[in-house]
């Protein structure tokens, strides 16, 4: 069996990358994706005690909302993204600092 | 090393790779794609974990729908004659930095704690129990998440709708 800080490794790995993607992109869809990169870096640790410890079907769970909260959060930002595109013309992040225009 | 092992260490490979491609390709299709893997790797280590209904569900709603939205926010949001899909990097030493030391506390702390593991249990579907825990003890968190997606699906169709006058 396949021991648990493998999968905290992993985890931990991933999230470590989906922070420096957010840190180092100036593209909103490229920081999308290092928001996706954490948030399933948590899920696999949410599965892995799952399995592991004695919490039992609960881990899986809360892996099940982070996902619904996940689709519904990339929609929205990509509707955000989309109407960002269309008033500024560009998705750069540096770029959005008006509130109106 | 057992087949499950080298299994195990390819699946962690690709997973690790493909995330690193994600964020330091320059180019945005480059990035997508190797989203896909990431969420397919990690799909993989669901099932390694015993859980089924997730690794489906992470297929189904990762790779089917949010990897297909992306790839329509990097598709609508350049103009087609503008081929050049890049991104730049900005401050790529202080984020190394930061990153680092976000992976280097987090292992430490997986590492260095003694976790309360219980011995191996068995390998049981899980997609009965998750149904019976959705419809019984976790019945409000359902009902509001499925508002929270409605509320999700028309808010991002308002926002992107053309502006006429009401």
């Amino acid at each position: 069996m396949i021991e648990l800080k493998y999968f905290l490794l992993i985890s931990a790995f991933l999230f470590s990358l989906g922070v420096f993607g957010v840190l180092t992109r100036r593209n909103a869809v490229n920081v999308l994706m290092g928001v996706e990169l954490i948030l399933n870096s948590a899920n696999l640790n949410l599965v892995a005690f799952s399995r592991y410890s004695s919490v039992g079907i609960d881990g899986q769970m809360f892996a099940v909302f982070v996902i619904v909260v996940a689709a519904a959060e990339v929609a929205v930002a990509l509707a955000i993204v989309l109407t960002l595109y269309r008033v500024l013309n560009t998705v750069n992040l540096d770029r959005a600092d008006v509130l109106k225009r | 090393m057992s087949v499950t092992d080298i299994v195990f260490i390819l699946t962690a490979v690709v997973t690790v790779g493909s995330a690193v491609v994600v964020v330091v390709s320059r180019s945005l299709i480059y990035s997508v794609f190797s989203l896909l893997f990431t969420f397919f790797g990690v799909a993989i280590l669901y099932v390694f974990l015993g859980a089924d209904f997730l690794a489906g569900a992470q297929v189904l709603i990762y790779v089917g729908g949010i990897l297909v939205l992306l790839l329509f926010g990097v598709m609508l949001t350049h103009r087609l004659y503008n081929l050049n899909l890049t991104t730049e990097r900005f401050q790529p030493i202080a984020g190394t930095l930061i990153a680092a030391a976000v992976f280097a506390s987090i292992s430490l702390a997986a590492f260095k704690t003694k976790w309360k593991l219980v011995g191996e249990k068995e390998l049981e579907p899980t997609t009965q129990q998750i149904g019976e825990a959705f419809l019984s003890s976790y019945l409000l968190p359902f009902e509001i998440a499925s508002v929270l997606l409605l509320v999700a699906l028309i808010g991002a169709a308002m926002l992107v709708r053309r502006r006429t006058d009401v």
